[in-house]
């Protein structure tokens, strides 16, 4: 009896816990062109789990759809991190940034000024 | 942001000598938010302001300033003309706003596209303006991938070909449903006003499956104007120096929030008598023709919902032949020859489509279209009648596997065509139908390769069961270096007299060599094309440019021969042996400077098929083909809309072989080759306003023209009487103006 409890507690929980499939999150990205957008959107669905990645040049917003039982945003943060870009959270190893093509150089602030005037 | 501190410092001075100028800065969103921070400041000056908290500014006034210039990060900056020291409301745009790109680099009128898989050439509104003249057929006079030429010389016909083959082969449809096939495939183009269509799309080579296996030499999609973005008014009055006039005018309203209406009125009519050639015969029909459409819009965001329902109904009615023919008393006799082609053609149609809100990937689509089509003709003793039906539903599931980078586009699609035809006093009825199902892969990685397969199954009473596979293939070479290759087999009944309408304005006799094909006797048409292309940008002298060369074949496995090389008849038969059609053309885009845009083209068309006279390149398909365009417009000041446009084409078109005549008496035979042609042609535009603009233009302003298009033009009703010998413009220069009237 309790065991059978304990299994329907558990059953319980874990449909109560379901994860979503197509999971919907938003995280923001340093970056400054379209070169980086490409770099950016590919790390993300290079991410086992990730549907969708659609990355905000202006607003640096990268969105995300993705499958919770296959990832989750630290794993593509850290895919996104590992390709030379900062998150709000993570940032990249200078190695990782310095792979990143000149006119990408996000943290410099002469490459932000260029960008600008486009 | 020093020197601005100072400004505010000194700014009370100024406010006590001088008169000042005050105003308000928001953000461009819904609920205009003031804009604190923003730099407001006089061009060419140090005088300036920063907004305040409530997005307040004031700044000394001269009359010497003029240009203000607004600033803020993250927005996008705007200059405005101040005439006199008034309070200025100014409403900032965020920069992410995706319209940012339209203002600072000029949206090209035709454009290939960099990203896509399939070699696609998207002409816009602006580049078919460039033809002001008048409807679909000749809306591509300014593309040098299609050619555009007379039918005959007698119905004033254009017909269109691309990779060298006629536009039976292509795919045309409007939005996405095939619409000129069958009973329309004759006269289908000049029954779209030009100023109907929003955009055209042309696929060269084998087009995608989604519409149909029918496309061989490629598609052609012309998207027509939508209720919600066309303008509210719009009028288009048309006048040529041939007495053609036309008339487009444009209704759009919203009925609710939702749903919105557009009516669309085509009439054009030319009811002068024309022979420049002293011929006897008119150089074009006398016709009228009226055409109405009805659009239904229905939006809704929140849903995902989109639909449009069309209503369109059309009344066409030419008549050519002899000047002096009177059809009251010399129809279907031999009093003069003369001709009459009256059609009458109606059409429904219906979309729907669904994008899940949730999965952005995720949609459906939903199109069905009926349409009646009747053309009762004659053209001297021949008579021509055909009904045809014709039912088109297709759904189409967009989806992705595992990511975005793989889309999958599958769906079902069902046809079925009605065709009752009479030839002279033959009577001939089919049904055809079909149901099949198509998938579409494509696999994008975001970077170099982009990669489209698609396969359909088909089962059709009268084709069998078969199965279509497509292929196209995009690759970023090196930077601004895009290679393209597409392989794909196409299948078709040939509606033979639909399609070949001028044999009936000949003395030919009309054979069909073959029994026991289920499509008049004869067998399916089917063939596979293959392409290559390449496109380069480039930068010379700091100016944009771009040269694209590409070459496709189409290989036939059966092809309906059509065979005029007996002067006394007109064969169909089909195909034993070879037939292909070999197309290379090389095309350079380039601005030398500002606002000043120039294509150059070059086509070299190798089209040959066995006939039973032996093998020969297909007649009237020239050689060589020499294509040039510029066009430049003046640069619009800042809050003006006076603008002028210019427009100049040229075309050269190389020998086009005629088929034999050597069985005519003597004075009607024709040599082996025709003459080389010239055309030239020139358009300009004034704009006025955002509401008004004017236009006036020449067609074939050198004033060529093919002396005799008719062969025994003397004597209509022997036995050598042909007019499918057209291979230039028959009537010379032709003047037009016009002018459009638009309310947004």
């Amino acid at each position: 009896m309790k065991n059978l409890l304990v299994t329907f507690v558990l059953l319980f929980t874990l449909t109560s816990f379901a994860q979503n499939k197509n999971e919907r999150a938003s995280l923001e990205v340093d970056g400054v062109c379209l070169m980086c957008k490409k770099r950016i959107e590919k790390a993300s669905l290079n991410t086992k789990g990730v549907k969708s990645a659609i990355w905000n040049v202006e607003s640096h917003e990268l969105k995300l759809i993705f499958d919770e039982r296959k990832t989750n945003l630290e794993t593509i943060q850290k895919s996104i991190v590992a390709v030379g870009h900062d998150t709000k959270t993570l940032k990249a190893t200078d190695e990782a940034y310095e792979t990143v093509h000149p006119c990408c150089k996000y943290r410099d602030e002469e490459v932000q000024e260029d960008h600008k005037k486009e | 942001m020093k020197q601005i501190i100072y400004i505010i410092l000194l700014l009370p001075l100024f406010a006590i000598s001088q008169s000042e100028l005050k105003g308000t800065v928001f953000e461009d969103n819904a609920s205009k938010t003031p804009l604190p921070g923003a730099n407001v400041i006089w061009l060419g000056t140090t005088f300036g302001d920063v907004t305040d908290f409530d997005g307040k500014f004031t700044i000394p006034y001269k009359k010497e300033y003029n240009k203000l210039i607004i600033s803020y990060v993250g927005y996008k900056t705007d200059t405005l003309l101040i005439s006199s020291p008034k309070t200025i409301t100014h409403y900032l745009k965020p920069t992410s706003e995706l319209d940012e790109i339209k203002i600072t680099s000029r949206k090209k009128p035709s454009s290939i596209s960099y990203l896509s898989s399939q070699n696609v050439i998207n002409v816009s509104s602006d580049e078919l303006l460039k033809a002001a003249c008048c409807n679909l057929s000749e809306s591509f006079e300014t593309n040098p991938s299609i050619d555009v030429n007379f039918a005959d010389a007698v119905t004033g016909t254009r017909q269109i070909k691309m990779l060298g083959l006629t536009s039976p082969y292509i795919l045309i449809a409007t939005e996405n449903i095939p619409s000129i096939r069958g009973a329309s495939q004759a006269f289908g183009l000049s029954f779209i006003p030009g100023t109907w269509v929003e955009s055209i799309q042309i696929t060269k080579g084998a087009g995608s499956v989604v519409n149909g296996y029918e496309s061989i030499a490629g598609q052609i999609n012309a998207e027509l104007v939508k209720p919600t973005t066309d303008d509210k008014l719009f009028v288009n009055l048309y006048g040529a120096s041939n007495a053609r006039l036309e008339l487009n005018t444009h209704f759009n309203t919203k009925v609710s929030d939702k749903w919105t209406t557009g009516v669309y009125l085509h009439g054009s009519t030319l009811n002068t008598k024309h022979d420049v050639n002293n011929d006897n015969f008119l150089d074009m029909p006398l016709y009228n023709q009226v055409n109405v459409m009805n659009r239904w819009q229905y939006t809704n965001p929140e849903k995902g919902l989109v639909s449009f329902i069309n209503l369109k109904y059309l009344k066409d009615d030419k008549q050519t032949g002899e000047i002096d023919f009177n059809p009251e008393t010399d129809k279907l006799t031999t009093n003069n020859w003369g001709s009459e082609i009256d059609t009458e053609r109606y059409e429904v149609s219906a979309k729907l489509g669904y994008v899940n809100a949730e999965l952005p990937w995720q949609s459906i689509g939903v199109q069905a279209a009926f349409s009646g089509h009747q053309q009762d003709s004659y053209f001297g003793l021949n008579r021509y009648d055909i009904r045809h039906n014709s039912l088109y539903a297709n759904v189409i599931y967009n989806t992705i596997i595992s990511d975005s980078r793989h889309k999958i586009k599958t769906g079902i699609s069902y046809t079925y065509d009605n065709y009752d035809e009479l030839v002279n006093t033959t009577d001939f009825n089919r049904t055809e139908n079909s149901i099949g199902g198509f998938i579409e892969y494509n696999y994008f990685n975001l970077d170099k390769l982009n990669v489209t397969a698609g396969l359909r199954l088909d089962r059709h009473n009268l084709l069998g069961t078969f199965v279509t596979p497509r292929l196209h293939l995009r690759y970023t070479t090196w930077e601004k270096g895009v290679f393209r290759a597409s392989v794909g087999r196409g299948k078709r009944s040939a509606n033979i007299f639909a399609e070949n309408q001028k044999l009936f304005s000949t003395s030919r006799n009309i054979n069909i060599l073959n029994t026991t094909g289920a499509i008049y006797g004869l067998d399916p048409e089917i063939a596979w094309n293959y392409g290559v292309s390449f496109l380069q940008g480039f930068r010379v002298f700091g100016r944009k440019g771009e040269v694209i060369a590409d070459f496709y074949r189409t290989d036939f496995k059966n092809q309906v021969v059509v065979d005029y090389e007996n002067a006394q008849q007109v064969n169909f038969y089909n195909l034993a042996g070879e037939s292909y059609a070999n197309s290379f053309q090389v095309e350079l885009h380039y601005e030398p400077f500002n606002n000043f845009n120039t294509r150059l083209a070059y086509k070299n068309y190798d089209v040959k098929t066995q006939y039973t006279s032996g093998n020969l390149e297909r007649p009237l398909t020239p050689k060589h083909r020499f294509f040039a365009n510029a066009s430049y417009e003046t640069e619009v000041d800042e809050g003006e809309s006076r603008q002028w446009k210019f427009d100049a084409t040229y075309n050269w078109l190389g020998a086009q072989r005629l088929s034999s005549t050597q069985n005519n008496p003597i004075q009607y035979q024709l040599p082996e080759y025709s003459e080389t042609v010239a055309t030239f042609n020139a358009q300009v535009t004034k704009v006025f306003s955002p509401k008004f603009e004017v236009y006036l233009g020449g067609e074939n302003i050198f004033n060529t023209r093919q002396e005799n298009p008719i062969v025994s033009a003397d004597n209509p009703f022997g036995s050598s009487f042909d007019t499918t010998f057209v291979y230039g413009p028959i009537f010379g220069a032709n003047y037009f103006a016009g002018l459009r009237f638009k309310i947004k």
